[in-house]
């Protein structure tokens, strides 16, 4: 498709990044609502953001990522006080003894699509076009970073008393676990900036253009509803997305276990898919959908995305009840995802599921 | 004993009498400029038409949408100060960030932030600071400003905070009000304090409303007790609402549903409210509507109340119908003009009703010209509406079970005996459905809050929510031995490790006496 790239980030440009961020959760990430305003806030007070593109940097620029790591729902209660990510990355910096020339977003997906770009007005510096998922995933090692053996150490985590703590580990699975442990005694959400990197390395690593691709999904979903259009047409056109099902939810089972919202929603068919049905496995995301014989239509890392069938919008795993009429809707990951390593780190498998990976597109040739 | 309920709208104040779960009588009078004029006729007349003294009145229950009215309208909104207990958190999004500037200038937009607050788990951000509660106190009585939100980070899962703020400023403002976020909001702090800023600016208004609600008791020769509808179809007494009137935003869609409801004695059902530009479609779950679970805007303010979960398509009895190619349904409508551009009635608008005449589904009107639209376009159109109808009540089913379509509204002529499989039920008295669903208000009782499960099972911690909403419905007047729950759900806090769980649980009863 022909994405606009996205060059400078005003207030005017958040609702379509929040809209986008909510689609790329893919069901999970928390509601960008929260990081929205605060994105506004700081570029009301601090003027425009400038997003750059990774190859224009210098290959010795310093590119740090920033993030909320723990609860969106804590933070929908003790909202942020405003400084902690940009405490987080100055405490970052002073520990390198290096400033930083650029900011970078972590995940695609949900609350944190939109942070980002509030500390980057703070703190007066570009924000790089790309993230590390192309998407919401609930670990902080499930980033492309870690397949090109980038260290997410050191990292800093700060709270809004002014704790910082900085983290050193053996691998990135090890901070996850360590810093997953110290967000509950940070009250259950805490601001992060980790995964410092070159500008050679993110040339590399990185999945380049996210940044464009959130806005150009949040204008099309936007347009589209303007124009009393389902927005799914547009987004299979423009982003050779798969509409894998139209249905109605018949059935939603919640479980919980260590902390994650698991579950399976069964819908039934209807208009091309009646009489037919499919289920969808999620853990705060959704990652497995397919047919009552177990055939899958399409899995993680690829994205599913349910929207509603009359609106477009998007809808989260918290939300989904019976009777939503539905559109499931399913993208190609970014292929750095398909590789064997990337697997690895957010197949299938590592979540929990007997399942070879097998492209969406290789399902619904 | 009798009971009255009495829906206060816009256009007609309703009144009905009720003997236990029958209706008696129902009658209409004009709404008035100053609300009591209207409650006056329509008591009077519903008394002397039925006879009935008003020594036998047990009770008098009031639905009305006066409050929310003042919010969509920006009137009648006092200058209210914010308070939020939070620091060092939250400093970045500040009170009212949100809002419409226009309402944030009818109210002021006066807010401070001060040392306190909560965790997820119940422990300090910080302590309160007395001497900063002081001087922020003394600051709002310079302002001349005497009615404060307080908000606390996390005061659903513990409220001690705003209690002790609430002691120490109301020692140095002791002719001000108060509203304290965690007797009206649940979790989500905008949210919250957005309710409790709204409450805030009404406390003048509503003291002034109970009052004239009083007097025009009073005048009809009642001295039974009053009570009010709130949002989820249950009642508070009239002193609760002089404190809380946000409580009673959005009581209009859920007194009619639960209206619909009783006078067809259907507890699970879909209410489909087809008017003259809009069909308003909702589900009905043990005689109570489901609740959206989304945020929900009042006067562009977003907050979290529990409202009917509603879904309006454009569709109505004076939908224009295109006939061109290709055919179109709304969304534009003649509304009222009906009467007078509809071709039933000798005008030149096609609307929807002409296309139920045509076919011969309405007895009223000359079905002649909507006759000559021809049988197959006629039928083309119908299938077109139906088909409407048909998905907004399949996106509301709750349940794969055939439970029956209430139809109600003056466009209900679009609907036949069934929606797809589902039979329809026309209720009969439909037009004072909402003076019925507030006459059989219950009460009710609900926790929202965050439990830690170290310590304690998940059977446990509902237990503990249920005796706590128990004890909070028997306070606000339920008889005790016909206490239920009406709607419980658990959900984990997600990206946590740990075990914590948000539990909404919500029991209602009877009314005492």
């Amino acid at each position: 498709m022909t994405i606009d790239p996205l060059q400078i980030i005003h207030t005017s440009d958040m609702a379509d990044i929040a809209l986008g961020g909510a689609f790329l959760g893919t069901g999970g990430g928390g509601d960008p609502y929260i990081g929205k305003l605060m994105a506004e806030q700081a570029i009301e007070a601090n003027g425009p953001v400038r997003v750059v593109d990774v190859d224009t940097l210098d290959d010795d620029a310093l590119i740090i990522p920033v993030a909320m790591m723990g609860a969106p729902t804590v933070m929908l209660e003790k909202l942020p006080n405003g400084k902690e990510a940009g405490n987080a990355l100055k405490a970052l910096e002073a520990y390198l003894g290096k400033t930083a020339d650029a900011v970078f977003c972590i995940e695609a997906g949900g609350l944190n699509s939109t942070i980002p770009i509030a500390v980057a007005a703070a703190a007066g510096l570009p924000i790089v076009d790309g993230d590390g998922m192309g998407r919401a995933f609930p670990e902080l090692q499930m980033v492309s970073l870690t397949m090109h053996d980038l260290q997410a150490t050191p990292m800093v985590m700060a709270d809004e008393k002014g704790n910082s703590l900085v983290i050193n580990t053996v691998d990135n699975l090890s901070t996850e676990k360590f810093a997953r442990v110290a967000t509950v005694e940070m009250g259950g959400a805490a601001l992060i900036a980790l995964y410092p990197m070159r500008g050679r390395d993110a040339k590399k690593a990185i999945l380049k253009g996210s940044m464009s691709l959130i806005k150009s999904i949040g204008r099309i979903i936007e347009a589209e509803q303007k124009a009393n259009r389902n927005p799914v047409h547009e987004l299979s056109t423009q982003l050779n997305g798969h509409r894998l099902f139209e249905g109605r939810v018949h059935d939603v089972d919640r479980r919980t276990e260590g902390g994650f919202a698991r579950g399976t929603c069964t819908l039934s068919g209807l208009g091309p898919d009646e009489g037919a049905s499919i289920t969808l496995e999620f853990q705060n995301e959704f990652l497995i959908a397919r047919r009552p014989d177990g055939a899958p239509l399409a899995m993680t890392p690829d994205l599913i995305c349910l929207l509603d069938l009359e609106t477009g919008q998007p809808i989260t795993t918290e939300q989904i009840r019976y009777g939503f009429r539905v559109i499931v809707f399913g993208l190609p990951c970014n292929p750095q995802w398909r590789s064997k390593h990337g697997l690895e780190l957010v197949g299938p498998r590592y979540f929990g599921y007997e399942l070879d990976y097998q492209p969406i597109e290789t399902l619904n040739g | 004993m009798y009971r009255i309920g009495i829906d206060v709208g816009g256009t007609n104040t309703d009144a009905v009498v009720m003997d236990g779960d029958t209706l008696v009588l129902g009658v209409k009078s004009p709404t008035t400029e100053d609300v009591t004029g209207g409650i006056i006729a329509s008591l009077t007349r519903v008394l002397d038409e039925s006879g009935i003294g008003a020594d036998q009145i047990s009770a008098v229950m009031i639905g009305t949408t006066h409050f929310t009215n003042a919010v969509v309208e920006r009137r009648r909104m006092s200058k209210t100060a914010a308070v939020r207990l939070c620091l060092p958190a939250a400093e970045c999004l500040p009170p009212m960030v949100d809002w419409p500037d226009d309402i944030r200038e009818t109210v002021g937009g006066h807010f401070w932030l001060a040392k306190g607050g909560n965790e997820f788990d119940g422990r300090d951000i910080s302590a309160i600071d007395e001497d900063e509660l002081r001087g922020i106190a003394d600051e709002i009585g310079k302002k001349d400003i005497d009615t404060i939100a307080l908000c606390s980070v996390f005061s659903p899962v513990n409220n001690e905070m705003e209690s002790r703020a609430h002691k120490i400023m109301a020692e140095r403002l002791p002719h001000a009000n108060f509203t304290l976020s965690s007797d009206i909001g649940r979790l989500g702090i905008l949210e919250r304090e957005n309710a409790a800023i709204m409450n805030a600016s009404l406390r003048k208004l509503s003291g002034e409303t109970v009052e004239a609600f009083g007097k025009a008791l009073a005048s009809a020769g009642l001295s039974c007790p009053c009570y009010i509808t709130q949002n989820d179809g249950t009642l508070m007494s009239a002193d609760f609402v002089r404190a809380y009137p946000v409580l009673t935003f959005a009581s209009g869609p859920t007194n009619s549903m639960r209206g619909a409801s009783f006078l067809t004695g259907e507890q699970d059902a879909v209410v489909v409210d087809i008017g003259g530009t809009s069909t308003d479609v909702g589900s009905i779950i043990k005689g109570f509507p489901r609740q959206a679970s989304t945020s929900v805007d009042i006067g562009g303010v977003r907050t979290n109340f529990r409202m009917p979960d509603v879904y309006s398509i454009a569709l109505g009895g004076g939908s224009i119908v295109d006939l061109g190619d290709p055919i179109t349904v709304g969304p534009k409508s003649v509304g009222y003009r009906i009467h007078t551009e509809g071709l039933l009635f000798g005008g030149k608008t096609t609307t929807t009703t002409d296309i139920a005449a045509g076919l011969g589904f309405a007895d009223f009107g000359d079905p002649a010209p909507a006759r000559a639209i021809g049988e197959d376009r006629l039928k083309t159109v119908w299938a077109m509406i139906d088909e409407m109808i048909v998905n907004s009540v399949e996106r509301m089913r709750v349940s794969p079970d055939k439970i029956p379509v209430l139809a109600v509204g003056g466009g209900s002529i679009l609907m036949r005996d069934t929606v797809g499989e589902l039979p329809v039920v026309k209720p009969e008295n439909f037009a004072v459905a909402n003076a019925v669903g507030a006459a059989i208000g219950q009460i009710s009782g609900e926790v929202d809050r965050i439990f830690s499960l170290e310590k304690i099972s998940r059977d446990e911690a509902l237990e503990s929510a249920r005796k706590e909403a128990t004890e909070k419905a028997i306070a606000a007047g339920a008889k005790a031995d016909t206490i239920e729950i009406l709607d419980q759900e658990d959900v984990p806090l997600a990206y946590l490790p740990g075990n914590a769980t948000r539990i909404r649980l919500k029991v209602v009863g009877d009314l005492n006496g």
